[in-house]
């Protein structure tokens, strides 16, 4: 027989080292993370730590002044804010967003129709969504039209640029991340355990709320996360539904690269928004946790 | 088959070792396996008996200096499993799910470059070795199949390369008995038509018991015993494989003295005294532990005990109906040994005793195996 | 869960959130057809504004742009990503728990960070901005993302498939292409679906790193959403919803295949 070919060498070669053969199978993409995603956040880090130059870009040297600003009541109030409409959009996101997944899940023959409408919005365009809802927002939109011509008001009101609207464009915006796990953990539900508690005497509010809900609040929380963190890192609702009025931290950031032209403070800005990322990643790995140890000791 | 006895062993494993991490999977593993023979390795899950395969199939590699896998005569442990020749029959049955039946089955033959022109042949001769119809289901997809007919198309896929060695890797667990009973009889029947030597991993007894040349049982990563299914059912060798294999009741003692013949030892212990067979692990003032099948003890009136025989007594504590046979649970000292008795009708000739009664558990002295520590 | 019947409340309650979820975009596209420019009035079927999307050279550039960043950006991180996948999948190594975690991390950062962020490090590298700097943008967010589900495709699949391949005589190179990668296509596809609708929606990431040269589609829509409103927008908006319904159908095709798990009998 032959000896081994040189395909055969360099897979025998490879087999042998199956650490060099992962890393040269990540290699190419984590490169390109590293390169492209993780240094320029650690290039951002260390601005948000130095002194701003006013002609854009840092001066060398080191200071906590860009985070500190943050003390003041205008920034502190755009932070609070930020975090309180993220908060509002989940919790209205999952109020709306609840009863559709339950309805797809028992829809029957409609189901694969009903997703596909969840779908549609989720896979279209942001901005085009944007600018839907401020279509029919402005103030000779297609709202305040019908409302004149019905006779319920006079002159049409100003309905961008305050919050209502910028809180309907980031549920409309993310709904869908609340419906789909929301659904998806809802059809894993066993109705055999639903048929037991009927049988056990459970009348049907407390079938759902003993039963149904606590079993799929793996979905809720999964969807909660997808909601809250895109809402909390916005910048194109407020930018296109709240003007000049309603300011977030993304425009806050947007600002300080753009007309204001203070790197330093930009940066610390989108770690401030980071932090609060971290913090709702965090808290969503806690509570996914508990709620695995639960689902463990109940099956033991 | 006239293998010579110069011939190789198709497979062969030289005190093997693997670990994977902390974990031992195999430990000192050595057996060989002659050509066309039904080799069935056998053991509870997590005992090592599908890593062994692994080893042989080439998806494992031995630890460094842990031993040697030979195979027709040659070291394989470093080739990888398409150097190998070998075919396998998975667990799932690994069916290609994106190539219908046929191109399934003629896939080893076109990595093996065998002709395009034989190719089709071939794969409906497969198909008709494992009694498909070629007409019916060649176009068909894995997914089209049932789990029968899955089985089948896998064993196709496998014997279509015709190869010295078969191995199969619990292939009828996912069946329903009555499958499972089938294809038992026939993958027997093609390992003797075929000559291809078929190595088998199970953990149900029966079934190795039933299909088998010889089993290997495997323990904790080692093999407790290799031979015949008569060796193995009748003279398990350590109360490991007394209780996977089959039922058996267990005495434990001490070895106090010879028999009259001076070949066999007495031995006291829970229950009384009785003769034990000659071993060379016991000896006097030792403790012995042995092992008696269900089958092979008797329930008698203490009475009517043969002088030849060993007799504890004890007391019926239940008699369990179960067709062909009876058990009688019959209570010695604190422990309760299973007695089967033949039923030969309980309407007309019924047992002559009942719950509480007092008897003896009798048996010969040959009939007992004395056990080896696992 | 089997169909029930649902309560009348809730049935019409859910019909008034999939109203909310889908009118405004009926109603854009409805007025991307209305003869009138300013007027909410509905003044008669037209499709001019259509011919007068022809016209413009800024849209053409932009979507001349926008699809040229998408396949080249779309191309590279579903290479990259299923290669990283298949690492994550199918090998053990040290730091396998880190990388799994660090392939979220893109996921979960808001993209006004990643695009600034970017910036900062071309601005500071003195990286050419243009449409190569979008597209290298596009790769750092995309690669997660076909890495994400390109890794969900390979859990479902069947390892043993690959060493049936294997112990009938396949090389690792061969059991790859005509096993694993026929398998993997329909996630290979959706991953890729995504990354390019992904490239070809993104504002907020291509305005930072675009440069003052480079225009992609979204970018020009927003131009004219912040210059004034106008009908065109509504036809361009009505095109770019058309183009991507169709991608999903057709990615949706790919991922309608039985689940490859075909085995469990």
């Amino acid at each position: 027989m032959a000896g081994p070919t040189l395909r055969q060498r360099a897979l025998r070669f490879l087999h042998d080292r199956p650490q060099l053969k992962a890393w040269a199978l990540l290699a190419p993409g984590l490169g390109w993370l590293l390169v492209f995603f993780v240094v320029p956040l650690l290039l951002m880090f260390g601005y948000s730590f130095m002194p701003r130059n006013v002609y854009g870009g840092v001066d060398l040297g080191f200071t906590l002044e860009n985070y500190s600003r943050f003390f003041d009541p205008l920034y502190l109030g755009i932070v609070l804010k930020t975090t309180l409409y993220a908060i509002a959009c989940t919790a209205l996101c999952l109020m709306f967003g609840y009863p559709v997944a339950y309805a797809i899940a028992r829809a029957g023959r409609w189901r694969n129709f009903m997703i596909f409408l969840v779908m549609l919005p989720f896979w279209t365009s942001f901005l085009v969504r944007m600018y839907a809802m401020m279509f029919l927002m402005r103030d000779s939109g297609l709202i305040n039209k019908t409302l004149m011509d019905l006779g319920v008001i006079e002159t049409g009101f100003e309905m961008l640029s305050t919050p209502f609207a910028v809180l309907a464009g980031l549920i409309f915006g993310f709904l869908p991340f609340m419906v789909l796990p929301i659904y998806a953990s809802l059809e894993k539900l066993d109705l055999s355990l639903l048929e037991a508690a009927e049988v056990l005497g459970a009348p049907p509010a407390s079938r759902f709320f003993r039963v149904t809900l606590p079993l799929s609040m793996p979905g809720v929380v999964a969807g909660s996360l997808l909601v809250f963190i895109p809402a909390l890192g916005s910048f194109l609702t407020s930018d296109v539904l709240g003007g000049a009025k309603e300011i977030l931290v993304g425009n806050l950031v947007q600002n300080q690269f753009s007309s204001a032209r203070d790197w330093p403070f930009g940066s610390a800005a989108s770690f401030v928004m980071m932090a609060l990322v971290l913090v709702a990643v965090s808290v969503y790995l806690r509570v996914r946790d508990a709620g695995d140890e639960m689902a463990k000791e109940a099956k033991s | 088959m006239a293998a010579g006895s110069t011939e190789p062993p198709v497979v062969e494993f030289r005190h093997v070792n693997k670990t994977f991490g902390d974990y031992k999977a195999c430990n000192d593993i050595s057996f060989h396996v002659a050509k066309g023979e039904f080799f069935s390795l056998l053991g509870p899950s997590g005992c090592g008996k599908t890593t062994t395969l692994r080893l042989i199939a080439g998806f494992e590699e031995p630890d460094a200096g842990g031993g040697e896998v030979l195979i027709n005569g040659e070291v394989v442990n470093r080739k990888r499993p398409y150097e190998r020749q070998l075919a396998m029959v998975f667990q799932n049955y690994a069916l290609f799910p994106h190539l219908s039946i046929e191109r399934n089955i003629a896939f080893g033959l076109e990595m093996k470059k065998t002709p395009k022109s034989e190719i089709p042949g071939r794969v409906e001769k497969a198909m008709q070795m494992v009694r498909m119809d070629p007409g019916m289901f060649a176009r068909r997809k894995p997914a089209q199949l049932s789990g029968g007919q899955r089985q089948r198309v896998a064993l196709a896929r496998a014997l279509v390369l015709e190869p010295s060695v078969l191995l199969l890797d619990e292939p009828l667990g996912a069946l329903d008995l009555k499958l499972r009973k089938e294809m038992q009889l026939e993958l027997k029947h093609l390992n003797k038509q075929l000559g291809t030597t078929f190595i088998f991993v199970t953990h149900d007894q029966e079934e190795a018991l039933t299909m088998s040349d010889r089993i290997a049982v495997m323990s904790n990563a080692r093999i407790a015993q290799l031979g015949t299914p008569a060796e193995i059912y009748e003279c398990p060798r350590t109360p490991f494989v007394a209780r996977f294999i089959g039922e058996s009741n267990f005495f434990e003692g001490k070895a106090t003295g010879r028999t009259a013949d001076g070949h066999g030892f007495t031995v006291e212990g829970e229950g009384g005294r009785y003769d034990i067979p000659h071993h060379p692990v016991v000896a006097e003032g030792k403790r012995v532990q042995i092992a008696v099948r269900p089958e092979w003890l008797d329930v008698l009136r203490p009475e009517d005990v043969p002088a030849d025989e060993n007799a504890l007594p004890g007391k019926v504590q239940e008699i369990i109906y179960l067709g062909e046979t009876l058990h009688v649970l019959v209570k010695v000292g604190e422990r309760t040994v299973a007695v089967a008795v033949r039923n030969e009708g309980q309407l007309t000739r019924p047992l002559g005793f009942k719950s509480g009664d007092a008897v003896a558990v009798a048996w010969k002295p040959e009939d007992c195996q004395v056990l080896e520590e696992d | 869960m089997m169909p029930q019947k649902l309560p009348y409340w809730l049935v019409a309650g859910v019909a008034t959130v999939m109203l909310f979820m889908h009118a405004p975009l009926l109603v854009l596209v409805l007025f991307s057809f209305n003869d009138s420019k300013f007027s909410m009035e509905w003044k008669g079927f037209t499709g001019k504004w259509y011919e007068r999307l022809a016209e413009r050279q800024d849209i053409l550039d932009g979507l001349y742009s926008s699809v040229t960043v998408g396949l080249a950006s779309t191309l590279i991180a579903t290479v990259l990503g299923t290669l990283m996948a298949l690492a994550i999948a199918r090998h053990e190594f040290r730091g396998r728990r880190m990388m799994e975690a660090l392939l979220y991390v893109p996921i979960v950062t808001p993209e006004i960070v990643v695009g600034i962020s970017l910036l900062i490090m071309f601005m500071a590298i003195h990286f050419p901005l243009g449409l190569g700097s979008i597209t290298v943008a596009h790769v750092a967010f995309n690669i997660s993302f076909v890495a994400v589900v390109v890794h969900a495709r390979l859990q479902g699949m069947d390892r043993n498939l690959e060493e049936a391949a294997m112990i009938l005589g396949a090389d690792e190179i061969t059991a790859f292409f005509r096993v694993t990668v026929p398998q993997l296509w329909p996630g290979i596809i959706s991953g890729g679906m995504l990354a390019f609708t992904m490239s070809f929606d993104d504002y907020v990431i291509t305005s930072f790193v675009a440069g003052t040269d480079a225009a992609t589609l979204p970018m020009v829509i927003y131009t004219m959403v912040k210059k004034n409103i106008e009908p065109s927008i509504n036809a361009i908006s009505t095109v770019v919803l058309i183009a991507t319904t169709i991608l999903i159908f057709v990615s949706d095709r790919f991922g309608q295949e039985k689940p490859l798990k075909a085995d469990k009998a």
